[in-house]
C-alpha cells in the first residue's frame, strides 16, 4: 500500500514537471516504462501456457492452475496498460486513441487485442468461479470463450512484437523472429512466475497446485526457455556472420559497451547466465521434481527475463541512435518508484484475486 | 427496479463495448474510402554542402527558424528541442566514412532538418492521427491532439523529432506572438515553415542563409530551381536504402 501511495506522488509529480524526472531524453526516448509494459504483455499472453492443455487437451491437472492463470493475466493486462499510461507526455488526451483512431498505426491494434484479450478473461474468470460458487459444470460458452482466448493471447503479444519490429532504422528491433522470440520469453517468464506464486500460495495459504500440475508446467517452461535462447543466438549469428554493423550495434551496445558505456553488460550477461543455468537445472527431471530447485530455476528464467525484455530490449532498439549517439539511460528515483508502485498494484490485485478463488476453492473442496 | 452493483457494471461494460464497437466499424468504412488526392506540389530542399561549410561558425538558419518558432533553449542535450541543426558528417552519412576519406569531411558539419519522407514511418505510426503529410509533402504536426507516447520518435530513422520533456515557455528568449508555443509532454519538429508556404513565402531557413545554400521548390514542377539543380549536380539523401523517400537533398 505505501509502495502504491510513493508510486503515486512520483506519479504526480511527473505529471506536474513533465518525463523530466525520468532519465529518458531526446535519443533514448522510450526506457523503463515501456520494457516493463513489454515484459507485463507477455506475463498476460503467457496464461495460454495452461489454458491450452487445459481447455483444449481437456488436460484435468490445470483445472486449479488455470483459473489462476487466467487471474494473472487479468492483473497483467491492467500493469500493462499502466505503464503505457504513465508513459504518455499528455496522458489527459489518451481518449484521442479512441476518439481518432488510427488504424495504421499498430498502436491501434494493440489497444484492440489487450482489451480484447482483458474482457475476454474477464468473462472467462468469472464465469468459472460463479460456475464453481453454484455447485454447477462451467457453461459451454464459457468453454467456447476460453478457445478463443488461445488464439487471441497469441495475438497480444505478437502485436505487441509489431510495435518494434516494424521500423526502419532501429536494427536490433527489426527482425521477424521478434514475435516469436517475444512469445518463447514469454511462455517462460509467466510461468515461471505462476510456479513461484503457487509455491507461495502453498506456504501462506495450504492452497494446493497439485504436484503433478506444477511438474507438468515446468516441462512447458523448459521447452519455451530453451527455444528462446535458440532464438536469441539464431539472432546473435545473422548479426556476426553478416557483420553488417548496424545488426550488430545493439548486441555490441548490450554485451560489450560502446563508446565508453559498459553499464548495462554485466546485467546483459547476467540475464544470459541465468537463462543457461536455469535450463541446466530444468533440462534433468530429477532436479525439476524438487521443488526447491524448481523454485530456483524459476526464479532464474523470471530475474533473467525481466533483464532481457524488461530492460535491455528497448535500450538495445533506442542505443545508438539513429544519428550513432550512444547515450548512457538509467531511470531515475521516481521513475524506479513509479514502476514500483505499478508492481504494488498488481501484487495487490493477485493477492486479492488468489485468495477469493483459494476461499471459494477450498469452501467447496474436490478440484 | 433494483439495479444491484454487479448488474450496473456489467451493464455498463456492455455499453462501453458498443459504443467502441461502432466506433471502430466508423472507422474502418473510413480508411477505406478516403479519396487519394492527386499530387501537384512537392515541396522539396537541397542544401549545398560547400557552400554551407563556407563560414562553419554560421547559424543564421537556425536562430531564424527557432526565434520564429519559439523553440525553446535548453542546455542539457537529453532534453533539448530543436527544429534545424548542425550534426558531424559522419553521424549524418556513416557510409561515406571510411579511414581514408576521414580527412576529408572529418567534423564537418551538416546541416540537419526533417526530411520530410514521401512514405514517413512517422505518420503511419501515430495512433491519433496527431502527424500527417500535407497534400504538399509537408510532414506536420497537430500540437494539441498528440498525446506524447513518442512512437513517432522510435520511428523516425533519422531522429528529427523533438520531445518537451518539460513545460518549453520558461526557456524560449522572446516569444512570436504569431506562432503558437507548445505545452510539456508533446512532440515537435520542423514544418517547412508551412505558414509562410501558405503566403508564398519560403521557408526562414532559405531566406536566412547568407550564402544562398539551400534551394527550396517544388519536386513536381520540371524546370523548378531545385529540379534545374538536381539536374545538373550529384546529390545525395539520408539512408535512402530504407525507402522513406525524403524530400531533403544534400548537393556535394
Amino acid at each position: 500500500m505505501l509502495v502504491v501511495l510513493a508510486g503515486l506522488l512520483c506519479y504526480l509529480q511527473q505529471l506536474s514537471q513533465g518525463l523530466v524526472i525520468t532519465g529518458l531524453g531526446r535519443d533514448v526516448t522510450w526506457g523503463l516504462y515501456i520494457a516493463q509494459f513489454t515484459f507485463f504483455v507477455g506475463i498476460a499472453a503467457s496464461a495460454v501456457t495452461v489454458v491450452l492443455p487445459y481447455y483444449l487437451h481437456d488436460y484435468k491437472q490445470f483445472a486449479r492452475l488455470t483459473i489462476l492463470g487466467e487471474l494473472l493475466a487479468i492483473t497483467a493486462v491492467i500493469m500493462s496498460g499502466l505503464f503505457i499510461l504513465v508513459d504518455l507526455g499528455q496522458p489527459s488526451r489518451v481518449l484521442n486513441i479512441v476518439l481518432h483512431p488510427q488504424p495504421q498505426s499498430v498502436m491501434f491494434w494493440d489497444l484492440i487485442a489487450l482489451s480484447g484479450y482483458f474482457l475476454l478473461n474477464v468473462v472467462i474468470a468469472t464465469g468459472t468461479i460463479n460456475a464453481r460458487r453454484e455447485h454447477v459444470p462451467t457453461s459451454g460458452w464459457i468453454r467456447t470463450l476460453a478457445l478463443i482466448s488461445i488464439p487471441w493471447a497469441i495475438s497480444i503479444h505478437t502485436v505487441t512484437a509489431f510495435l518494434f519490429s516494424g521500423l526502419p532504422g532501429r536494427s536490433y528491433w527489426l527482425t521477424a523472429i521478434l514475435a516469436p522470440r517475444f512469445l518463447a520469453s514469454a511462455f517462460a517468464s509467466g510461468p515461471a512466475l505462476l510456479i513461484l506464486l503457487c509455491f507461495i500460495a502453498r506456504k501462506l495459504t495450504g492452497f494446493d497446485v497439485g504436484n503433478e500440475a506444477l511438474h507438468k508446467l515446468a516441462v512447458i517452461i523448459t521447452y519455451a526457455a530453451a527455444i528462446n535462447v535458440f532464438f536469441v543466438l539464431a539472432e546473435v549469428f545473422s548479426a556476426f556472420y553478416s557483420e553488417i554493423p548496424e545488426y550488430e550495434a545493439g548486441f555490441v551496445y548490450l554485451f560489450v559497451g560502446m563508446g565508453g558505456d559498459r553499464h548495462l553488460v554485466p546485467w546483459m550477461w547476467l540475464s544470459f547466465v541465468l537463462s543457461l543455468a536455469a535450463l541446466v537445472l530444468l533440462l534433468v527431471p530429477r532436479w525439476r521434481s524438487k521443488d526447491r530447485l524448481l523454485a530456483a530455476a524459476c526464479l532464474c528464467i523470471f530475474v533473467s527475463i525481466w533483464l532481457e525484455k524488461g530492460l535491455g530490449l528497448i535500450i538495445g532498439g533506442m542505443v545508438p541512435s539513429p544519428l550513432g549517439t550512444i547515450t548512457r539511460y538509467a531511470p531515475t528515483l521516481p521513475e524506479w518508484t513509479i514502476v514500483l508502485g505499478i508492481w504494488a498494484i498488481g501484487a495487490l490485485m493477485t493477492t486479492a484475486f488468489f485468495k477469493t478463488t483459494f476461499s471459494i476453492w477450498e469452501s467447496n473442496g474436490g478440484d | 427496479m433494483k439495479i444491484t452493483r454487479k448488474r450496473f457494471l456489467q451493464l455498463s461494460g456492455l455499453s462501453l463495448i458498443a459504443v467502441a464497437a461502432k466506433r471502430m466499424v466508423r472507422v474502418m468504412a473510413a480508411s477505406t474510402s478516403a479519396p487519394e488526392s492527386t499530387k501537384t506540389v512537392r515541396w522539396g530542399m537541397a542544401i549545398d554542402l560547400e557552400k554551407c561549410r563556407l563560414d562553419q561558425g554560421c547559424d543564421g538558419c537556425i536562430k531564424a527558424c527557432h526565434s520564429a518558432h519559439n523553440v525553446p533553449q535548453f542546455a542539457d542535450r537529453a532534453h533539448e528541442v530543436k527544429w534545424i541543426w548542425k550534426q558531424p558528417f559522419e553521424d549524418v552519412f556513416p557510409f561515406a566514412e571510411t579511414e581514408y576519406t576521414r580527412e576529408a569531411h572529418a567534423n564537418q558539419p551538416v546541416l540537419l532538418l526533417c526530411d520530410h519522407c514521401d512514405d514517413p514511418p512517422c505518420v503511419d505510426v501515430c495512433p491519433v492521427e496527431a502527424t500527417w503529410r500535407t497534400d504538399t509533402g509537408v510532414v506536420t504536426v497537430d500540437f494539441h491532439r498528440c498525446i506524447g507516447c513518442r512512437y513517432c520518435m522510435a520511428a523516425c530513422p533519422y531522429g528529427s523529432r523533438s520531445f518537451n520533456w518539460q513545460d518549453p515557455r520558461p526557456a524560449i528568449p522572446a516569444v512570436n506572438p504569431d506562432f503558437p508555443t507548445r505545452t510539456k509532454g508533446v512532440v515537435e519538429k520542423c514544418n517547412f515553415c508551412e505558414e509562410r508556404l501558405a503566403k508564398n513565402l519560403a521557408p526562414l531557413c532559405v531566406e536566412a542563409c547568407p550564402e544562398k545554400a539551400l534551394i527550396f521548390g517544388d519536386l513536381e514542377q520540371k524546370d523548378s530551381e531545385i529540379r534545374n539543380v538536381l539536374r545538373s549536380r550529384f546529390s545525395v539523401q539520408r539512408k535512402p536504402e530504407l525507402g522513406t523517400g525524403p524530400s531533403v537533398y544534400y548537393l556535394t
